[in-house]
């Protein structure tokens, strides 16, 4: 589980965050969705410790994560997965090597330990076979799809992921959406997905914060996105006349 | 402007902490740094003999025009291409040149992973990005530039033969006594301990260039083109420092 508790930000006159509290938890796809502009990848920065905030507090279950020094926050974030928004591959590594690197780095496993995990994780998000190209020759769904196994790869307590969707056709981003849920549920994670994608909110929402204008602007989940009577949310989710009228024909 | 330059120093000092903080694991680090040796040393091998060839056929032929017609013997031709070769132009000419190369290289590498949200990964995954991608360039950069400046002072002594001896500016003989007279091996001292200097000054500079772009490719092309001018100017003022430090 994560905790944000009143937090704010400030980019110099600019406040960005205004006293958000939240919790994400364990097990289930938290998203945290708004308009351009509206605070979502600063808050996720926050939580993942990139930025620092003005104010308040991020909780890793019981740890204050805010106050921890360098050397600890770096102890937490080998339970901590990210799919970046443009997946954040290292160009100059095939895609086997890219998974491999956080093993590299903090595991003495042998390399055929290592290379099993890859093949496994690589199964895991049906990209077999491609261990050997460069995140180059991937198309971009595969590219998402390196990303995530990337970031399971030493099975992370906490999976943060910033727009998974974007620049993916409405099929692919679905399969990624799918992808997602069923390894948060499958590994007990506690997820973070950052996006202004209403199919995912409809299909992956267990929990929904709408951030406007750098407030808390409503919380709940898929089924009750349809029943809330929030302006906000309702202008946010049906933006556009063609969900406008489905709307209409569904009430 | 002097405020900025010593926010930046500041800066730069507490960054070289986390720089030169503990690995987090010894087998990547040495992996990348041979990467590094092999990407400096091998990568501006043919720049810095070609540089050097063409630095010792310069100086041969104007020493000879200056030294022509006095009763100066013919062979201090070769002492004074060697010696000036030595302690000013091998080390340098060749890190001037480098941080040209391969400072510009590092800015715009580091840099880049710094805009494609390369650097944030690493970071989140808990690597210091700091030490990894910083610390290897730093210790390659220190150990191959003065092997890179040797090369440049054999091919620069080389390259005043090539182009004198031939053309008949002073015999063989006399370059060769010339290049065998009174070397003081203290100059060679000053030649290595330059060429270290110089390979930290650009590789550290050049790195903290990148590390800490901010903004698109424009802003990239600055960091490169400020990893070379600070490079160039810090090697030039270190040049005065260990000149006055070291001949006094």
């Amino acid at each position: 589980m994560i905790r944000a508790e009143k937090i704010f930000k400030s980019f110099g006159e600019q406040e960005v965050l205004k006293d958000i509290n939240l919790t994400f938890e364990a097990g289930k796809t938290n998203l945290i969705i708004g308009r351009s502009g509206a605070g979502k990848t600063v808050l996720l920065k926050i939580l993942v410790g990139l930025y620092g905030p003005t104010s308040g507090i991020v909780w890793y279950d019981d740890v204050n994560f805010t106050s921890l020094d360098k050397k600890k926050v770096r102890d937490i974030r080998m339970s901590v997965g990210m799919l970046f928004q443009g997946t954040a591959l290292f160009d100059s590594m095939t895609v086997e090597e890219n998974i491999r690197f956080p093993m590299d780095m903090f595991t003495n496993k042998t390399h055929k330990e290592k290379l099993d995990r890859v093949n496994y994780c690589l199964e895991r998000v049906n990209l077999t076979g491609v261990n050997q190209k460069y995140p180059s020759q991937l198309s971009g769904g595969m590219q998402k799809r390196a990303g995530i196994a990337r970031a399971i790869v030493l099975q992370p307590t906490y999976l943060f992921c910033d727009e998974p969707n974007s620049g993916l056709d409405p099929k692919t981003s679905l399969v990624i959406d799918e992808l997602i849920h069923d390894i948060t549920q499958e590994n007990n994670i506690t997820t973070i997905i950052n996006t202004h994608d209403m199919n995912s909110v409809m299909e992956i929402g267990d929990n929904i914060a709408l951030l406007h204008d750098g407030y808390l602007a409503w919380e709940g989940n898929k089924e009750e996105v349809l029943t809330s009577n929030n302006e906000i949310l309702q202008d946010f989710v049906f933006a556009s006349p063609f969900l406008q009228k489905v709307r209409d024909l569904h009430s | 402007m002097n405020i900025k330059f010593i926010e930046h120093f500041g800066k730069f000092l507490i960054w070289m902490r986390l720089v030169f903080s503990k690995p987090e694991k010894m087998s990547m680090y040495w992996k990348e740094t041979m990467r590094q040796m092999n990407d400096i040393g091998i990568g501006s091998l043919i720049i810095v003999m070609l540089i050097s060839t063409f630095m010792g056929a310069v100086m041969a032929v104007q020493i000879s025009y200056q030294l022509g017609g006095q009763l100066i013997p013919r062979y201090y031709v070769g002492y004074l291409v060697r010696d000036i070769t030595i302690i000013e132009l091998a080390p340098t000419i060749t890190c001037l040149v480098l941080a040209g190369k391969v400072g510009s290289n590092m800015a715009a590498e580091i840099g880049g992973m710094r805009q494609k949200e390369h650097i944030d990964a690493m970071e989140i995954m808990g690597v210091n990005t700091s030490a990894f991608l910083v610390m290897p360039k730093i210790i390659a950069a220190v150990f191959v530039v003065p092997l890179l400046v040797s090369v440049a002072a054999i091919v620069s002594i080389m390259g005043a033969y090539i182009a004198a001896v031939p053309t008949g500016l002073f015999s063989g003989a006399e370059y060769i006594q010339g290049i065998r007279s009174y070397l003081e091996t203290w100059n060679i001292f000053i030649m290595y301990v330059k060429a270290v200097v110089f390979g930290f000054i650009l590789a550290a500079i050049s790195c903290y260039q990148g590390y800490f772009v901010q903004g698109g490719s424009i802003e990239l092309g600055k960091a490169s083109t400020a990893a070379v001018v600070m490079s160039n100017i810090a090697i030039l003022i270190a040049d005065y420092l260990i000149a006055v430090l070291l001949t006094s």
